[in-house]
């Protein structure tokens, strides 16, 4: 379980998250949604420990992590989708998953996880993750860093922008998967109503606080009829 | 060669083993060991140190190694090694240089390497450069490398010093002539207070030919790296050339690019970027799992690759 208690965050003098508190339950599916600069991005950071809340604390599986740095909440199972994939010159897709499971994995293991999210495998394995791949096909190898980890706790940053349509689909599958076998907590920062409709519960965040969580039937209605969302900044 | 030497030229050319079928071995100014075949002829200057290397019209999957290995401090060993590359020939060529300096007194290697290619030849040229043992002595590699193509050839040259070399200067100069395309790629790490300056001047004279050179460095330390790029279009041509170099502690880089179109279809681009490992890079590999200083070393790695 990870509990979030008063968690807030300022930057610039603006506040970003305001008293955040939060449990999310084992094996759950969560949509963290909002308007722009509602402090989504900053939250999930906060949680991978990418960003230090300037109070409150974190506690998952009733220890403390509020201190513990990014790589250490990463061997406790944290896993991270970056909303822009990061390029690397030199390294291929090969070396990013060995680095991702945590061992030497064959071609064919890296294979075959490329094809979970819908990448002709051996055009990519030994490609370098730099520029002259497209957006759409950083973003899928980016995911596919994360599921290669197998971890207890995923958190993917807007993992729908910019993907296309196709990849977006090779995306729903596996988070249908990563819902219906449970095998740990999914957040999932999201403006899609497909993503957002299998979640067991949405929170919704408004101006660095949660405005409301629920089940998606009470939420879409809410989310949907929420018609002058304020934003916070600096996001 | 003792088992030292043995592990020392190890190093500089992984490839070379007793089945070698070309190859001249130098250790500390003189050549120790040498071989010809029916098609790649070794053959020692008379007027000065070093080889003319002759490799017949037609020859194809030619191998050759010319290692260089120093270990006695204080020793200045300047070479001369041409590469004569007959039409339609296919060779790949290892060369490099190891110096071991156990005392206090400088080690110098200047090795002058000149490829003259002919019309639709192709080389695949593979240089390493180290420097190793505890002596205060400095190891100082200085390698010059020209290379004139004709018309159709192509050539490859991937140069590596990855550790131990105090100070070098690398000339890289080539002169190509129609349709010829010439890839170069250079790695260099230096640490502590070493130098490494390396120089590029390419002239693209005949129709058609291109240049590509990729240049990835890393200075830790306070060491000082300066890369330097002349390249000049006298014809239709393309040349694309970059400058990648991460610094690290004191370390410092400075590249300066000239590229000097002289035809209206020449096609020139120099790109340079210098700058720290992005904290990015950094943060995705430890949401992997690796602690700072592994994901540093794993991006380095990688990056010199």
């Amino acid at each position: 379980m990870l509990e979030l208690k008063n968690i807030s965050f300022k930057r610039d003098n603006k506040t970003i998250l305001n008293n955040i508190n939060l449990t999310l339950e084992d094996n759950k599916f969560y949509c963290i949604t909002g308007p722009n600069g509602s402090g989504k991005s900053t939250l999930a950071k906060i949680i991978m420990g990418l960003v230090t809340p300037d109070s409150g604390s974190i506690i998952y599986n009733n220890q403390d992590i509020t201190n513990l740095s990014v790589n250490e909440r990463a061997k406790l199972g944290f896993g991270f989708a970056f909303q822009t994939p990061v390029t690397f010159k030199g390294l291929t897709v090969y070396d990013l998953l060995k680095i991702a499971t945590g061992r030497e994995i064959n071609k064919k293991e890296a294979c075959n996880i490329l094809s979970k999210v819908g990448l002709c495998a051996k055009e990519y394995v030994d490609r370098e993750l730099n520029n002259s791949l497209s957006g759409g096909e950083l973003k899928r190898i980016e995911i596919a860093s994360v599921i290669a980890k197998h971890p207890n706790l995923s958190l993917f940053d807007e993992p729908e922008a910019g993907i296309d349509l196709w990849s977006f689909k090779y995306l729903m599958e596996i988070f249908k998967e990563m819902n219906g076998t449970k095998l740990g907590t999914t957040i999932v920062i999201s403006h899609q109503e497909r993503i957002l409709s299998i979640a067991d519960a949405i929170i919704l965040l408004e101006s660095g606080m949660i405005k409301e969580i629920g089940n998606k039937d009470t939420m879409m209605n809410t989310i949907l009829t929420n018609d002058c969302p304020k934003g916070g900044s600096n996001e | 060669m003792n088992k030292e030497d043995i592990e020392l030229l190890k190093e500089v050319t992984e490839t070379l083993t007793d089945q070698s079928e070309v190859y001249n071995i130098r250790k500390n100014g003189e050549s120790i060991k040498r071989k010809s075949s029916d098609y790649i002829n070794i053959v020692p200057k008379e007027d000065k140190s070093g080889l003319d290397i002759y490799v017949k019209e037609n020859t194809l999957f030619g191998i050759v190694h010319i290692p260089v290995i120093i270990t006695e401090s204080g020793l200045t060993d300047v070479v001369y090694n041409d590469f004569h590359i007959g039409k339609n020939a296919n060779v790949i060529i290892f060369a490099g240089c190891g110096i071991h300096n156990e005392e206090e007194k400088t080690s110098v290697h200047d090795g002058i390497h000149r490829f003259y290619l002919d019309e639709n030849s192709k080389v695949k040229y593979v240089e390493k450069h180290l420097g190793c043992g505890k002596g205060s002595g400095k190891r100082v590699l200085n390698p010059t490398t020209e290379i004139y193509m004709k018309k159709a050839s192509s050539m490859t040259m991937d140069s590596t010093q990855i550790k131990g070399v105090d100070d070098t200067i690398r000339i890289t100069k080539g002169v190509l002539e129609e349709s010829t395309t010439l890839e170069i790629s250079e790695k260099i790490l230096t640490t502590e207070n070493q130098t490494a300056k390396t120089i590029f001047d390419v002239e693209l004279n005949g129709e058609n030919s291109s240049v590509h050179v990729t240049s990835r460095s890393v200075a830790e330390g306070s060491s000082y790296q300066e890369f330097a790029s002349n390249i000049t279009g006298n014809n239709k041509c393309y040349a694309h050339i970059e400058c990648d170099a991460i610094i690290k502690e004191e370390g410092k880089v400075k590249a300066i690019p000239e590229i000097y179109a002289k035809n209206v279809d020449a096609n020139l681009i120099h790109e340079a970027a210098i700058g720290k490992i992005a904290g990015d890079q950094l943060k995705k590999l430890m949401t992997l799992g690796l602690n700072e200083k592994e994901a540093e070393e794993v991006i380095i790695k990688g990056f010199l690759k």
